[in-house]
């Protein structure tokens, strides 16, 4: 297990450099010069040969690279060229901010996701079954713009139980956020429960077959001990790698969600810096999402490793 | 008053499925087993009897159900059972061995748990009895297996643990379905040596489930016979191997090969057509359209089950003639292949040569052996092989699972890379890798696998997938290739309008002839086989080995056959060879492998077979202890560790020599070939009294 974890840890570490590696290629592809995105245009040559060697643009690439790295790596992300403000912060304050939404929407989505999986697999195509098919599958054929105004409508505008406006402060701690991360939260869920869902319910089919299955039937125990301990321990593990890919998409992929809702996260962040051509902003952002995910993806391993003796025991 | 039969199922039928989907898989079923008494079940796929075992603890999934007939276990109705009365029989009354006993423990929960949970959960002792339920199967170190993982145990100890939990509840029926299928020989002998010794001491009932007339044979007291969903024929061991009434039956012990029997001088007779499926049985006897003496009143009415002199039931309208030996049912065979006709120099002439083949597989280095500077450990799956095949001969290869049987073909084919050695086919050593042969050598071999399921492209109908070797190896002109695929599905007895099938449309044994077919298709010098007729049912294999017979006369091929099985082995092949943990141990003309000498290995082997023959009388050589892992395979001779003719150190230290008797038998062993036939009796052959005078016509 030890051996599993370095060697996986490694993998992780090489993933992490070559994607820094593609995030600085992709950005230096992009078109339009950089000083002259921050001058303007009608900056002057002198003044932008002195941009571009203050901003360390006239040095050669790799050269480039390195003390890009180096320095996002000692913690000195820069400033943005649209704002002139300090980089870090601001990509911490909304990646905790992100960071509470994915909380939030997986606390909300992986429960009941597992549960209507679950259910429809114990009654597979009985009525329930079909019921929560039809359901989720017709909720996650709507974009989320739909659902997340609709929620909104509802909510907001007839009920006045939540707020329709989500954009919290900048120091806002969880429990002062709370009721305004919940309508962006259920329309996240709305998206990924279907597709967790139905893989649930799959896994557990799959499982329901195997004879192990008959062996604790026959062993005369209840039904429910043979649904819990047997069925369910094995049938989940494949929803732990979903879930890690979810929270992935929860960190940086939600801009529909938080523009609908005007929540100040790390996607928002994310169309923000591309609007301005903001090339260190969106390279911090890049490489903090691409982190997130990757350690997302190593935890779930390490559990899936964990919970699995056939992996745990090699 | 006699007490109530442990088991009695009577006029019962099952069925899967609802409206036009609905199979009805078994047919008015009477079976009755006392307590104490050892009952077998035997029959092929499809004939329902693993239905038939779950349908006696009422376990039918969930779209199966009772449409009839009772069952009772020790004189109370399962069926009118309540859920909790069910489960709690279960618990207590009837326990089930299954086949694949890997698949039937859960991945994630340790042995210990799992025996543990068929006790009552109040139960203090729980962690003793689960080491009590361990020793008595046989697993002495049963601490270590209660903690550990299914997957961390071998095959046998696993099947070892399945039986320890079904010995929990006392129960009074046993059923254990096909629980050494998928087993080594060896093991299954040990396993099978251990249920009859638990059972006879605990008086309980059993309904052993196989499709191994040997081995219902060496353990049962009675045996029903299963065809599509019926029972046709019952009746205790001794008289059903003596005088089967059945023509079903007679088909069966004809299929199987005994050891023994050569395909040169007696061809199995298989039976001819396949199972009807459930949904479109005949409307008279089901077995009238594959019945050698079926008559108009057969194929019209459905023959009832009926008594034969107190002991005996069976379902055949001919039953009487057959009895009294009027009738004999016994399908029509082909003639023995005629002697090949070749001249000596031929004869000589070797396809196929093998020589100091070895194949080692790095092993990956964990952190701890980097860190102690221990070198790369390497797994030898063959550590030194010769061979020699001659044209129109065949070379079986016996060896159990782990032995490197497969590895050697996979080196000879190009599929893996041997390590050492040379390969020579007709003088032309082979190239190592499969990429760096030529056409002309891909042409001349060629190999059938195990599976034709997963060896068949399934979106390639048979024609295409014969029309490319044909085209591409052989060289077939277009304007040819029609009339070749023609030639080739002819060859292996199939109708020309099989070029237009996919592979889901045909059955096992038809899918294996179409592999056969396509290995023929490039008109190979030699073949190799790789336990390619194991997963078919006897009367199918049987069908597939004569052709296999038929066909190498044919076309003048050398055979390579692979196979786990010593009689199967023994009736295809000329030469045999058996290897253990990737060593030759002994070669032997077929005509004298059944003779001593043998090395104590292949003596291991043959003691362990099942026989078709109740009243066979076999040595009991059983092996001790598991497979030694080919990571830290054993120095000296590699069967030492388990050898019952462990001479002392020099098996340890030193490597055996390679003796010779006169007939061309080779042994590599230290003990003199004098001294192992001095000890040794000839292997035993069942007799075939089934057969009859009239079997020499």
């Amino acid at each position: 297990m030890t051996s599993y974890l370095l060697r996986r840890s490694g993998f992780l570490l090489l993933t992490l450099l070559l994607t820094s590696l593609t995030i600085f290629v992709i950005t230096q592809l992009l078109p339009g010069d950089v000083a002259r995105i921050v001058l303007g245009r009608e900056a002057s040559e002198a003044a932008l040969a002195g941009l571009r060697r203050q901003l360390g643009l006239d040095r050669p690439l790799p050269i480039q690279y390195l003390s890009w790295l180096g320095n996002f790596l000692v913690g000195e992300w820069g400033t943005s060229f649209s704002t002139g403000q300090a980089i870090r912060p601001l990509v911490l304050e909304r990646l905790g901010n992100s960071l509470m939404l994915a909380g939030l929407t997986l606390a909300i989505a992986v429960p009941s996701a597992v549960v209507l999986g679950v259910v429809a697999a114990l009654n597979e195509n009985r009525p329930l079954d079909n019921l929560i098919s039809i359901a989720s599958l017709s909720v996650v054929g709507l974009p989320e713009f739909v659902t997340g105004l609709v929620l909104i409508q509802l909510l907001a505008f007839e009920l006045h139980i939540l707020p329709a406006n989500s954009s919290i402060r900048p120091d806002a701690g969880f429990i002062e956020a709370l009721p305004m991360l919940v309508l962006p939260a259920i329309t996240a869920t709305l998206v990924l429960l279907a597709y967790i869902a139905r893989l649930t319910r799959a896994s557990v089919l799959e499982e329901l077959q195997k004879p192990y299955v008959r062996t604790a039937a026959l062993k005369g125990i209840p039904r429910r001990q043979v649904t819990y301990r047997h069925v369910l321990g094995n049938a989940l593990l494949p929803t732990i790698t979903v879930v890690a890919i979810s929270f992935g998409w929860l960190i940086s992929g939600l801009i529909v969600v938080e523009n609908v809702f005007n929540y100040p996260g790390l996607g928002s962040l994310l169309t923000f810096a591309i609007d301005r051509r903001d090339l260190p902003l969106l390279q911090a952002i890049t490489l903090v999402a691409v982190l997130g995910f990757a350690l997302a993806n190593l935890a779930a391993d390490l559990l899936y490793a964990y919970l699995n003796p056939r992996i745990r025991l090699q | 008053m006699t007490a109530a039969p442990a088991l009695k199922i009577a006029g019962l039928s099952v069925s899967y499925g609802n409206g036009s989907g609905q199979r009805t898989v078994l047919r008015d079923i009477d079976l009755t087993i006392e307590t104490g008494q050892f009952y077998g079940l035997v029959g092929e796929s499809g004939s329902g009897k693993s239905t038939l075992a779950l349908a006696a603890m009422r376990y039918l999934g969930a779209d199966g159900r009772i449409t009839g007939g009772s069952i009772e276990l020790g004189g109370v109705n399962l069926l009118a059972m309540s859920d909790p009365e069910l489960r709690r029989t279960w618990r207590e009354a009837v326990k089930l061995v299954p086949q694949d006993p890997l698949a039937s423990l859960n991945p994630r929960l340790r042995i210990g748990q799992q025996i543990a949970e068929g006790f009552d959960r109040r139960d203090a002792r729980s962690e003793e009895r689960v080491l009590e339920l361990l020793a008595s199967v046989g697993l002495a170190d049963g601490l270590r297996v209660a903690r550990s993982f299914p997957h961390q145990l071998s095959g046998g100890m696993q099947q070892r643990v399945m039986i320890a939990a079904a010995l929990a509840g006392s129960p009074e029926l046993l059923i254990l379905d096909e629980p050494t299928t998928n087993l080594d020989v060896t093991t299954e002998a040990t396993i099978l040596d251990l249920v009859r010794d638990l059972v006879r001491a605990r008086d309980t009932a059993v309904l052993y489930v196989s499709h191994s007339l040997g081995v219902i044979a060496r353990l049962c007291d009675r045996v029903a016979v299963l065809y599509a969903g019926e029972l046709v024929e019952d009746a205790p061991v001794s008289d059903i191997y003596q005088r089967p009434l059945h023509p079903y039956t007679r088909g069966l012990l004809d299929s199987v090969p005994r050891l023994g029997q050569n395909r040169r001088d007696d061809l199995l007779r298989p039976i001819v057509g396949q199972i009807p499926q459930a949904n479109s049985l005949p409307d008279g006897c089901v077995f009238a359209p594959r019945c050698p003496v079926a008559t108009e009143l057969t194929r019209e009415q459905r023959p009832p089950l009926e008594e034969v002199g107190g002991s005996r039931r069976v379902r055949c309208h001919r039953w009487r003639e057959i009895a009294d030996g009027r009738l004999n049912p016994r399908q029509q065979g082909t003639a023995a292949a005629p002697a090949e006709q070749q001249p000596a120099s031929a004869r000589d002439e070797h396809v196929l040569t093998v020589t100091g083949l070895e194949k080692r597989y790095p092993l990956r280095r964990s952190l701890g052996d980097l860190l102690a500077g221990r070198s790369r450990r390497q797994v030898h799956a063959v550590a030194g092989v010769d061979l020699a095949i001659g044209r129109l001969r065949t070379l079986g290869l016996v060896g159990e699972s782990g032995s490197g049987k497969s590895t050697v073909a996979r080196c000879v084919i190009g599929l893996t890379p041997p390590s050492a050695g040379e390969v020579t086919l007709l003088d032309v050593p082979l190239a190592r890798q499969l990429s760096a042969r030529d056409r002309p050598v891909l042409r001349r071999l060629q190999m059938v696998f195990q599976n034709a399921d997963e060896a068949l492209n399934p979106y390639l109908t048979v024609g295409r997938s014969l029309r490319r070797p044909l085209a591409r190896l052989a060289g077939v002109s277009p304007a040819e290739i029609d009339a070749r695929l023609a030639q080739l599905l002819q060859a292996v007895r199939l109708s020309p309008d099989y070029a237009e099938r996919y592979p889901h449309e045909l059955s096992g044994g038809e899918k294996q002839r179409i592999a056969i077919a396509r290995a023929f298709a490039a008109s190979p010098d030699l073949l190799l086989f790789d336990e390619s007729v194991s997963g078919l049912d006897v009367s199918v294999q049987a069908a597939v080995l004569n052709l296999l017979g038929q066909l190498q006369q044919e076309r003048a091929t050398a055979y390579l056959f692979i196979s786990h099985d010593l009689a199967v082995v023994s009736y295809l092949a000329d030469d045999i060879a058996v290897v253990y943990l990737g060593q030759l141990m002994e070669t032997a003309p077929a005509s004298v492998v059944l003779q001593p000498p043998f090395h104590p290995y292949t003596e291991a082997l043959l003691s362990a077979l099942p026989l078709l023959d109740p009243q066979a009388k076999q040595d009991r050589i059983r092996l001790d202890g598991e497979l030694p892992s080919p990571v830290d395979r054993p120095g000296g001779c590699p069967f030492h560790t388990r050898c019952p003719r462990f001479l002392g150190d020099i098996c340890v230290s030193e490597e055996p020599p390679w003796r010779e008797t006169s007939e061309g038998k080779r042994i590599y062993c230290h003990i003199p070939l004098d001294e192992l036939e001095a000890t040794q009796s000839p292997a035993t052959l069942p007799a075939a009294p089934w057969e009859g005078p009239e079997a020499n016509d």
